[in-house]
């Protein structure tokens, strides 16, 4: 029994293949899917993607600053706004992200819901890519 | 009859065109490739995103908290018009047949008693749209210059739609674009983008869909999957436009070097029979001088 995961980017598909496990940084806190999940559709929050191929050890660490991915028994479907290796990562980078996000923070109009969440989603992801390039 | 230099200077002139329209040619070829190869790598994301908007949409569709982005804004009097095509010409009638059919279309929903607005991607679009529609227009962008498109150009012009349906700035959103069928076929379509039609098939075709959990909840996932859909359709359009702008030059270039070289040897043809005529002439003057004495 095994995951057929899929993870796509806009632009290209990142990777397919079957894993035994795979944690995801869902909206709600990490998520564990294997074999056999209840179908869910869930909201990403930026956060490292664990991929566990034999289901025991990590065998890959993805960054993706959000997206969504689709969940059944057979199938985790992740769509990423943007991903990269957690390797690749590099501090300075995401320092620099973290300061837009920042002055993108201070500039949103503190009475538009919509735009408070985009700028704390942003806020979020850049933290969470620091975090995971101290890790790496 | 022309003068054999005139000539000469006639046909090495074509040839020159023939160089630069073969060269177009082999330029457009190579980048029709790296086009082609950028429209088919997002396709992947765009199908799961489909399906996961056909389980979504359709729980929530007819639920009065439906989001503008889904349900439009219940009116039916401004429409705006995204017209999409390309920065450069030389393509054939790619450009202009978009062109046409926004125009075609503006012209009929202003005899039904709509107001009509236009956005252009693209400056092709929008030097053939301000001839006659220069009034409706209300914005453009142009990507002149660039090497290739990215997805965040996309997410920039959604950015603007969402903003301006925000603002009630209009009711319904067309996508005008050519579709790239293959390397000789592009076709215009029109898509609305806004109030999202749900095709009949995807209810069907995602099957229980009921039996899926959300997490955080039904509306929140929506809110944030329709800006990122109306992204990847304009991403989609822009991929498609350029595949096919590479396609549509290639085909058009190779034309016109066939013609060209058609052109080379009529003109060599004449060339020819003039220096002929030209030679017996002056035969038949000194012969007859000869004769003479």
């Amino acid at each position: 029994m095994a995951v057929a995961l899929e993870i796509v980017s806009p632009e290209k598909l990142l990777l397919s293949q079957d894993v035994g496990m795979v944690v995801l940084p869902a909206a709600e806190g990490d998520l564990g899917v294997l074999p056999g999940h209840a179908p869910m559709i869930v909201s990403l929050r930026g956060g490292v993607i664990s991929i566990y191929e034999d289901g025991k050890t990590v065998s890959a660490r993805l960054f993706v600053a959000g997206g969504f991915a689709e969940i059944t028994d057979t199938r985790c479907t992740i769509l990423a706004d943007e991903a990269v290796a957690v390797a690749e990562l590099s501090r300075a980078a995401a320092q620099t992200r973290l300061a837009e996000a920042e002055t993108a923070w201070q500039a949103t109009d503190k009475m538009d819901i919509a735009a408070i969440d985009d700028a704390q989603d942003r806020l979020y992801a850049a933290r969470a890519m620091i975090d995971a390039a101290q890790a790496a | 009859m022309a003068s054999l230099k005139a000539l000469r200077g006639r046909i090495t002139s074509v040839r020159n065109t023939r160089k630069i329209t073969s060269a177009m040619k082999m330029v457009a070829a190579s980048k029709l490739r790296r086009a082609q190869h950028q429209a088919e790598a997002a396709r992947p994301y765009a199908q799961r995103m489909e399906r996961m908007l056909g389980a979504l949409a359709a729980n929530i569709a007819g639920s009065p908290t439906a989001p503008r982005l889904l349900a439009g804004t219940g009116q039916d009097k401004v429409h705006l018009l995204v017209a999409v095509t390309a920065d450069r010409g030389l393509a054939g009638a790619f450009n202009s047949s978009v062109g046409r059919a926004v125009r075609n279309l503006a012209r009929r929903l202003e005899s039904d008693g709509k107001t009509v607005r236009i956005f252009c991607v693209g400056r092709k679009g929008r030097d053939f749209l301000r001839r006659e529609l220069a009034d409706r227009i209300i914005g453009d962008v142009n990507y002149v210059g660039r090497k290739s498109i990215g997805f965040a150009d996309a997410q920039a012009i959604a950015a603007r739609i969402v903003a301006m349906l925000a603002a009630s700035e209009f009711d319904v959103c067309t996508l005008v674009s050519n579709r790239f069928v293959s390397v000789i076929s592009q076709v215009t379509t029109e898509q609305q983008l806004i109030p999202l039609p749900i095709p009949e098939q995807t209810a069907a075709a995602t099957g229980p869909r009921a039996a899926y959990e959300y997490e955080p909840d039904e509306e929140t996932i929506l809110a944030r999957l329709l800006p990122q859909n109306l992204s990847i359709q304009l991403y989609r359009a822009l991929l498609e436009n350029n595949a096919g702008f590479q396609a549509a030059q290639m085909t058009a270039m190779d034309n016109a070097t066939r013609n060209a070289g058609d052109m080379i040897n009529k003109l060599a043809l004449v060339y020819n029979r003039t220096r002929q005529a030209n030679i017996t002439r002056e035969l038949i003057e000194i012969i007859s001088g000869a004769e003479a004495l």
